[in-house]
C-alpha cells in the first residue's frame, strides 16, 4: 500500500514535472509545477511529517506560485514564447546545466546511505522540528531571517531608487 | 470498520451541510439586505421565499453556457472546479462536538483529527486563489484579469496578518490542532473562550476573514463598479454558480473557524452541569447545535456588515493589511508571548 | 477679500482623534443603525395582491361608459379623436336601426372604436372633449404584453359591461374632474 502509494507520487512528480520543463504555455508551466508540488507533499505525508508538507503547501504552492503566476498574467508571457536565443546564450545555458549536474552528482556520490525511512517516526512532527531548530540551528535559523530581511530592505531600495536621487 | 462507516457518515453529512447552509446563505443574504433596507427580500416561491434557493439553482442549471471564443477552455472550466473544491475541502479539520465513545472506541466528531489542523485551512485557503486566478486569466478578459490580480493581492496580503493573529492562538494552546484549540477553551463552565484572552488578535482575524472571503468591504476582486462582475465577468450558467456559491461555502468555513478558534467552538456557558444530567450522545448533539447557532450568527454577521459598509479603496486595502494589521498582529504575538513568560 | 453674502462655508481638513482614526466605534455605529432598520417596519408593498389607492387625479387606461339603462353613450362625433394630440383614437359610425334603442342612446353610434394604447399619452383631452359623457379614464392600467397589436384597443374591450357588477366605478374621477382639478 505505502510503496505503491510511493511510486504513484513518485511517477506524477517526475511526469509532472517534465511536462513543467517542456510546456510551450508559461501558465502550464506554472500549473504542473503546482501538481508536482503537491506530489511531493504527498510524499512527506506518507513519511508522517505532516507539518512539512502543509508548509511546503502554504508557502509554495500558496505564496511562491501564485506570485509566479502573478507575474505571467501581468506580463501576458502566454503569447511571447518566441525570444531570440543567440548561439552564445544556448551554450552558455548546456554549460550552466551539466555544471550543475555535476554538482548534483558529486553530491549524491558523497551522500551516505541510511538504510530505509519508516513511517511513523516523528522527525517532521511541528513539535520535533520546533524543538531542533530552537536547539541544534538556532544560530542559522536566525541568521537566515536576517537574509531575508536584507533581500526585503534591497527590495525596497531598488523600488524608491528614484526618490532617493531627487 | 465501523469507525469508517461513521467517518464516511461524517463526511457526507459535512458536505451536504455546508451545500445546504450556502444554498440558504444566498435566501439569507437577500433576505437580510431587504430587511436592512426596510423591504421584505424574496417571498414567492413557496411559503416566505423559502424555495428560492432551488429556483436559483435551477435558473443557474438551465442557463446558457458560454465558453469564450478567445477563451482558454480547460483552464476556463477548471477555474470554478478548483474555487468549489478548495471551498469544500476546509470543513473537514472542524471539530462538532467533544469525542465520544461509540464502538467501544473514542470518536472525535472531526472528520480528521490532523495535528496540523489550522495550517491545513491556512493551506487550503491559500488553494483557492488558484480558482480564481486561473479562472481570471482563462477568460482572456481584462476586467476578469483585473479582477483575479486584485484577489490574489488581496488574499496573499491578509493571510500573512491572519496566521499572525493565529500565532498567538497557537502560543496559548500549544497545539496546532483545531481540536485541542477548542478543547482548552472549555474552562471550569465553558466560558474561557479566547475571544476574551485575544481581542486584538481576534478583531485582526476577523477583518482577515472578511478580506479571505472577498466579501464586502474587501470584495474588490468582484467589484462591479470598477470592473463589471471582476474576475467572473465571462462565466455564465452553473460555472457561475460554483464561484457565486464557493463564496458561500468559505463564508461558513469562516465563521466555522472564527467561532471554533475565539468563541468556544461547541462550549457553552454551563456545559458541565448540562454534561452532567444528559446522555453522552445527547450532549454531543447539544454541543454540534450550539457550535451551529455560533456559526449562523457569524454568518448573519457578515452579512450585516455587507449592508452597513462601503467598499475600500484598493491603495487603502494594501496600508490596512501590510501597515496596520501587520504590525498590530505582530504586537499582539509580543503581548501574548510576554504573557506567557510572564505567568510561567 | 471679504465675502459679501456670508453663506460660504469655510472647509477644515481637521486631523482626526485617535478614537475616530481607528474607526471601529464609527463601524459600530453604522452596524446599529442596520440593525435599528432589520427591525422596523417594512414599506413593501405586494403589488398584485395589494395596489396603493390613485389620487382622483390618475388617467390610467379609457372606459366607454353605458347610461342607467344600459345604452352606450358614444355616438361617434369624432371629437376625441380630434382632440388627441397622439393621434390614438380612431372609430367607424354607424346608424341605429329601428329595435336597437335598448343598445345604444343615440341615433348614431361607433360601430367600431379603437385606441392605440401605444400612441395614448394619457392626457385626458378626449374626456374634456367629450359632450356625451361617453369617455373616461379610469384607474386600471394597460397590461404589459408581447407584439404591437395586442396594444390597440377595440370596442369590446373599451365598453363597459350592462350588468351593475361589471360596470365601472367613475365617480371619483368624474368628482375630481368637477371640482377643477383638471
Amino acid at each position: 500500500m505505502a510503496a505503491a502509494l510511493f511510486y504513484a507520487l513518485s511517477l506524477i512528480c517526475i511526469v509532472s514535472s517534465l511536462i513543467m520543463i517542456f510546456h510551450k504555455n508559461t501558465m502550464y508551466s506554472v500549473l504542473f509545477l503546482l501538481v508536482t508540488f503537491f506530489s511531493v507533499a504527498g510524499l512527506y505525508v506518507t513519511l508522517n511529517a505532516q507539518f512539512l508538507a502543509i508548509v511546503h503547501i502554504i508557502v509554495y504552492a500558496g505564496a511562491i506560485m501564485v506570485l509566479f503566476l502573478y507575474v505571467i498574467m501581468f506580463l501576458n508571457m502566454s503569447h511571447i514564447i518566441n525570444f531570440q536565443k543567440s548561439k552564445a546564450i544556448k551554450i552558455a545555458a548546456t554549460a550552466t546545466g551539466l555544471m550543475f549536474l555535476l554538482v548534483i552528482i558529486a553530491a549524491l556520490s558523497s551522500a551516505t546511505y541510511n538504510g530505509n525511512v519508516t513511517a511513523g517516526h516523528e522527525i517532521g512532527l511541528a513539535s520535533t522540528l520546533g524543538h531542533i531548530i530552537f536547539n541544534e540551528f538556532l544560530i542559522p535559523f536566525e541568521v537566515s531571517s536576517i537574509l531575508f530581511l536584507s533581500a526585503m530592505v534591497g527590495v525596497v531600495i531598488f523600488n524608491k531608487k528614484d526618490l532617493i536621487d531627487e | 470498520m465501523e469507525l469508517i462507516i461513521f467517518k464516511v457518515g461524517l463526511i457526507v453529512t459535512l458536505f451536504l451541510l455546508s451545500l445546504l447552509i450556502a444554498a440558504y446563505s444566498t435566501y439569507a443574504e437577500r433576505k437580510v439586505a431587504a430587511f436592512m433596507q426596510d423591504r421584505i427580500g424574496p417571498n414567492r416561491a413557496g411559503p416566505m421565499g423559502i424555495l428560492q434557493p432551488l429556483a436559483d439553482g435551477l435558473k443557474m442549471f438551465m442557463k446558457e453556457e458560454i465558453i469564450p471564443q478567445e477563451a482558454n477552455r480547460y483552464l476556463f472550466i477548471l477555474g470554478p472546479a478548483i474555487s468549489m473544491a478548495t471551498a469544500l475541502m476546509t470543513s473537514a479539520v472542524i471539530p462538532w462536538g467533544p469525542d465520544l465513545n461509540l464502538f467501544g472506541q473514542t470518536v472525535s466528531l472531526q472528520v480528521a483529527d490532523i495535528n496540523i489542523g489550522i495550517l491545513y485551512v491556512m493551506g487550503v485557503v491559500s488553494l483557492g486563489i488558484y480558482g480564481i486566478m486561473i479562472g481570471g486569466w482563462a477568460s482572456n478578459n481584462k476586467y476578469s484579469l483585473l479582477g483575479s490580480i486584485r484577489a490574489s493581492t488581496q488574499m496573499i496580503s491578509y493571510e500573512l496578518a491572519m496566521g499572525m493573529s493565529i500565532v498567538a492562538v497557537i502560543m496559548t494552546t500549544g497545539s496546532l490542532s483545531i481540536g485541542h484549540m477548542v478543547s482548552s477553551q472549555a474552562g471550569s463552565t465553558g466560558m474561557a473562550w479566547n475571544v476574551f484572552y485575544q481581542p486584538l488578535g481576534f478583531i485582526i482575524f476577523l477583518i482577515c476573514a472578511f478580506a479571505e472571503t472577498n466579501r464586502t468591504p474587501f470584495d474588490l476582486p468582484e467589484c462591479e463598479t470598477e470592473l463589471v462582475g471582476g474576475y467572473h465577468t465571462e462565466y455564465s450558467s452553473m460555472k457561475l454558480g460554483f464561484y457565486l456559491f464557493s463564496e458561500y461555502v468559505n463564508m461558513f468555513i469562516s465563521s466555522a473557524i472564527i467561532a471554533s478558534l475565539y468563541f468556544g467552538g461547541y462550549n457553552f456557558p454551563f456545559m458541565n452541569i448540562v454534561q452532567e444530567n444528559t446522555g453522552e450522545i445527547m450532549f454531543a448533539i447539544i454541543c454540534a447545535v450550539v457550535f451551529l447557532i455560533k456559526i449562523l450568527f457569524f454568518i448573519f454577521f457578515f452579512m450585516w456588515v455587507r449592508w452597513t459598509i462601503p467598499r475600500f479603496r484598493f491603495d487603502q486595502l494594501m496600508n490596512l493589511g501590510w501597515k496596520i494589521l501587520l504590525p498590530l498582529s505582530i504586537l499582539n504575538m509580543l503581548i501574548t508571548g510576554f504573557f506567557i513568560l510572564y505567568n510561567n | 477679500m471679504q465675502s459679501l453674502t456670508n453663506r460660504s462655508k469655510i472647509v477644515s481638513n481637521k486631523t482626526m482623534t485617535w478614537s475616530e482614526r481607528i474607526y471601529l466605534p464609527a463601524i459600530l455605529a453604522g452596524l446599529k443603525i442596520t440593525l435599528v432598520h432589520f427591525f422596523k417596519k417594512k414599506v413593501t408593498l405586494q403589488y398584485p395582491e395589494q395596489t396603493k389607492d390613485h389620487g382622483p387625479y390618475f388617467r390610467g387606461r379609457h372606459v366607454l361608459k353605458r347610461d342607467d339603462q344600459g345604452r352606450e353613450n358614444c355616438t361617434a362625433c369624432g371629437l376625441c379623436a380630434l382632440s388627441c394630440p397622439a393621434e390614438a383614437i380612431t372609430m367607424i359610425a354607424a346608424e341605429r336601426k329601428p329595435g336597437e334603442e335598448h343598445l345604444f342612446r343615440e341615433e348614431k353610434y361607433a360601430i367600431e372604436y379603437e385606441i392605440n394604447m401605444l400612441r395614448c399619452i394619457f392626457c385626458g383631452f378626449c374626456e374634456e372633449a367629450c359632450p356625451k359623457d361617453a369617455i373616461y379614464l379610469t384607474e386600471m392600467i394597460p397590461t404589459a404584453d408581447y407584439t404591437r397589436k395586442k396594444f390597440v384597443y377595440t370596442k369590446d374591450m373599451l365598453l363597459e359591461g350592462i350588468e351593475p357588477k361589471d360596470r365601472i366605478d367613475i365617480s371619483k374621477r368624474r368628482k375630481g374632474i368637477r371640482e377643477g382639478a383638471m
